[in-house]
């Protein structure tokens, strides 16, 4: 494996371990979601349709991914791991995609029970609704990764964490709903993955101007 | 100094906008013809529109000046970044509310989620007040103005990829889609068009070369203030 590789394979390691030994977020986000989904039953009245609920379920998709992102950056300020890694002689943009993927992957751990779940409680999805999911949940890492690494930074943390992020994901709850519900499907899915490579692409390129110093 | 010869030059500036402004004002009033369907509410087309443009003309010149601050690490850079998304933030929230004022003259609603570049706006609106957030939540410095920058190449990204995701959501949330003003615009009408435009911009301009001015003013003032106590 190159040298790249692997330190952002280290940093997603070092990350996930830290959750296995901690539990910390992945159950919050678990318990988040679940308790989103029972919420929304009792706010969508009777007759209000199915599609309003595919639209709910992309809200508290967005919700988790927040709870988790606000809580991504927390071991780095905590224990001033941040500046030893700014430090070492690996890239910068490997801290944000090493973090990327543990956020990624304790979104779609998330996920893998939002998703029965809403099949069991509102509607079935289909194959281009997860593929919506997929495709939205890079977007939203690469984004979200970036943007927590600012606000951890700032003086008013959480709080702006979610001002900062929200216009942001409109793009992708445009996407991710009309790949649950549209009959063109592979437009939305198409956008949602130009919508990755360009936020992604920007994320990566601008990372290390945010770890300065 | 540079500084001071180019603050010189700023009554002249403004004193060109002023002239563009007042010169459209009479054409839009006085010489462009009234149109047939909408009557005298067209009029606030040769105001929004331009001023939309404006919008995203300081949004894209806050984004240079993040992307030079960057590239070559002058701290005026970062000023002049900062003050060209402040402008365009004030010249974004009036195309909401020229947009707004037209929506209810010619739909009779204050809001219409049809008008692709309304919600746009709303959306940047929302995007660059978060900007400002940001920018007074974080400690003067180096680490700010990588912030901020970072931030404003987020929002030229942002640009045409909600104008995109818009224009997708209609198919889901309205399928009818409202035409405004046809492509049908006679010549006067199109050069008074012409006029607004470039002075709105001379306008912004103006505006953004003020609070410049001002805002060196206040960092040279404490500087000094700084250097004096200690």
């Amino acid at each position: 494996m190159s040298g790249y590789a692997a330190d952002v394979a280290a940093l997603a390691r070092k990350d996930l371990k830290l959750e296995l030994r901690a539990r910390d977020t992945l159950p919050a986000m678990l318990l988040f979601v679940l308790s989103t989904l029972v919420v929304f039953h009792f706010a969508l009245p009777e007759g209000s349709g199915d599609e309003a609920a595919y639209g709910l379920l992309w809200v508290a998709i967005v919700f988790t991914a927040l709870l988790g992102l606000a809580r991504a950056w927390v071991p780095e300020r905590e224990h001033g791991v941040l500046d030893g890694l700014v430090l070492a002689t690996s890239d910068r943009s490997a801290i944000w995609l090493g973090k990327a993927i543990a956020t990624f992957a304790f979104l779609a751990a998330a996920e893998l029970v939002a998703l029965p779940a809403f099949a069991l409680f509102f509607q079935p999805l289909d194959a281009a609704a997860i593929a919506g999911v997929a495709l939205a949940n890079v977007g939203i890492c690469a984004v979200g990764t970036l943007l927590a690494a600012m606000a951890a930074a700032s003086r008013t943390r959480e709080l702006i964490l979610p001002l900062l992020f929200l216009p942001l994901t409109i793009p992708l709850v445009v996407g991710g709903v009309g790949s649950s519900i549209s009959a063109e499907a592979g437009d939305y899915l198409l956008f949602l993955a130009l919508y990755d490579g360009v936020f992604a692409v920007l994320s990566w390129a601008t990372f290390e101007y945010v770890v300065v110093e | 100094m540079s500084t001071s010869s180019s603050n010189s030059r700023v009554p002249a500036i403004a004193a060109v906008a002023a002239g563009l402004v007042g010169l459209s004002l009479v054409l839009i009033f006085f010489v462009a013809p009234e149109d047939a369907d909408q009557g005298i509410s067209q009029k606030i087309f040769y105001f929004h529109v331009p001023i939309a443009l404006t919008a995203y003309a300081c949004f894209g010149w806050g984004a240079l000046k993040a992307l030079l601050y960057l590239w070559r690490r002058e701290e005026r850079y970062d000023l002049e970044s900062y003050v060209g998304i402040h402008q365009g933030t004030i010249f974004g929230a009036l195309t909401l509310v020229t947009g707004s004022i037209w929506a209810r003259a010619s739909w009779g609603v204050w809001w219409a989620w049809d008008s692709n570049q309304l919600v746009l706006f709303l959306v940047l609106f929302l995007f660059y007040s978060a900007y400002f957030m940001l920018r007074f939540s974080v400690e003067e410095g180096p680490r700010r103005a990588n912030f901020c920058a970072v931030y404003a190449l987020f929002g030229v990204a942002l640009i045409p990829v909600s104008f995109l995701a818009i224009r997708l959501a209609e198919d889901f949330i309205h399928p009818t889609v409202f035409t405004r003003d046809g492509p049908q615009m006679s010549g006067t009408m199109f050069f008074t068009f012409c006029v607004a435009w470039a002075g709105m911009t001379a306008l912004a301009y103006a505006l953004y070369r003020v609070e410049l001015v001002g805002k060196r003013l206040d960092a040279n003032l404490r500087d000094l203030r700084e250097a004096l106590t200690t």
